[in-house]
């Protein structure tokens, strides 16, 4: 039966009738994150989607083999930032006038002035945090594959890439990027480089990752591969 | 559908939940073991945060509508200069005819931040006073939603960037980046710090059967 049924009425009937979980430490229960509903953990099969029972959000949904596939996705889209950095991004031309710009280069454009902080926060954006994000997810999920415990701070590593997700802004850089074509279409001659195709399959390969991904699954993998996240929980024991 | 039934909650069962890992700790636990985060109970105090960030970000976004966002030289300056905000640039795109693009522009850098500052200050507002389930859900959707939307605004300050980047044709054309670019970035940047600071636990807090169990009443 998926974590999801198991609500509050469930609780309290099954309380005393087995200890897999406990009341007074929240041992065996899991919190969800949107509505504070309290449901008892079990283990689901991949592919089972578990959901709170109050507010109908995703608690859980494990998936056959995803940390390979996620540790593979991390390195391709770490591979595709290589080429969207280095190789050239747009090429435009009017006139025997030309002018090509890298992926520096757009960020490079608010480098006078008071616009110059901008010059930092959007290459962190769009090229720092992808990646910082994949090595952090690589870190965590390598020795987990692997069925070996996790590196020193792994949890603070998956904690990281997931709090970083909102700013890591790949994919609206590419929407912007199609807004601005258009825009220049009337003045000029463009010539979408190698760095703007690579630029298109990192969403595509994001997208999947984020199909993968599953927060709850890796938290548990990461507690049950006995990681001591910061020495802190040997004070009071293991939790199961 | 969710059924009409007591939910028993972290909170109300003396335990505090962690927002980044689903941990259940004891109320008096201050970081989650499992991933280090800082346990927060449910309180309308955190609300405090929301509507700092949500005032930097309104602040910010008054001069990002009134300087210019970017400046077009076309011609060394003989066939104009011209510095457009971004209303400007929107009515300019109308005006060649880019109704489609003129549309994401629009909607983009003036329909969703607008949106979004006043679905933050209504949500901030009935965060944690009574509802029914149904208006929870309404109140749970719509803080989704903003916190999905809010980072699709910087597509403005990627557009002017690229455009700068690009467009630098010496005597034909060069367009340069306006003050208005990083006032709006640092706009779209605190309302989403503000969405974030949000606890969409509070939401549910002011659902009716919570009154039978008085607990801290700290609310």
């Amino acid at each position: 039966m998926p974590l999801a049924r198991a609500g509050a009425v469930l609780i309290l009937q099954a309380m005393d009738a087995q200890g897999s979980f406990d009341l007074t430490t929240g041992r065996g229960l899991m919190a969800c994150p949107r509505c504070d509903a309290l449901h008892v953990e079990e283990e689901l099969e991949p592919g089972e989607t578990a959901r709170c029972i109050r507010c109908g959000g995703v608690l859980a949904k494990p998936r056959g083999g995803a940390f390979g596939q996620l540790i593979a996705l991390a390195f391709t889209s770490m591979v595709l930032m290589m080429g969207a950095v280095f190789f050239p991004f747009l090429e435009i031309s009017r006139m025997g006038f030309g002018n090509a710009t890298s992926l520096f280069g757009v960020a490079m454009a608010f480098a006078d002035g008071v616009l110059l902080p901008l010059v930092l926060a959007v290459m962190a954006m769009i090229v720092g945090l992808p990646v910082l994000r994949s090595f952090l997810l690589v870190y965590t999920l390598a020795p987990l594959a692997q069925g070996r415990a996790p590196y020193r701070h792994a949890a603070m590593a998956f904690r990281w890439s997931e709090e970083l997700r909102p700013w890591s802004m790949a994919e609206i850089f590419v929407i912007g990027t199609a807004v601005a074509l258009v825009k220049v279409a009337g003045l000029a001659t463009v010539h979408l480089g190698p760095a703007f195709w690579a630029f298109c399959a990192l969403i595509l390969v994001n997208l999947a990752s984020r199909g993968f991904m599953c927060q709850t699954t890796i938290w548990d993998a990461i507690e049950d591969a006995g990681l001591p996240t910061d020495g802190r929980e040997t004070a009071r024991g293991p939790a199961r | 559908m969710t059924p009409d039934q007591p939910v028993l909650t972290a909170h109300r069962a003396g335990l505090v939940g962690c927002r980044s890992c689903g941990r259940v700790w004891p109320v008096d636990r201050e970081t989650c073991d499992r991933c280090g985060a800082d346990l927060v109970p449910p309180d309308r105090r955190g609300l405090q945060k929301v509507w700092a960030w949500w005032l930097a970000g309104l602040i910010m976004y008054v001069p990002a509508n009134l300087f210019p966002m970017m400046r077009t030289q076309t011609f060394a300056g003989l066939q104009g200069s011209t510095e457009a905000t971004i209303l400007e640039g929107v009515v300019e795109l109308i005006h060649y005819g880019n109704y489609d693009i003129a549309i994401i522009v629009f909607v983009a850098s003036v329909i969703v931040p607008i949106a979004k500052f006043l679905s933050i200050a209504w949500l901030a507002r009935v965060a944690g006073k009574p509802a029914t389930v149904d208006q929870a859900q309404t109140r749970l959707k719509i803080y989704e939603v903003v916190e999905f939307i809010g980072r699709w605004s910087m597509i403005d300050v990627f557009v002017v960037a690229i455009l700068s980047a690009l467009v630098q044709l010496g005597f034909v054309a060069s367009i340069h980046p306006g003050p208005a670019a990083v006032s709006f970035a640092l706009s779209v940047a605190f309302t989403m710090l503000s969405a974030q600071s949000f606890d969409p636990r509070l939401i549910w807090r002011g659902l009716p059967l919570r009154s039978r169990t008085d607990d801290t009443g700290q609310d």
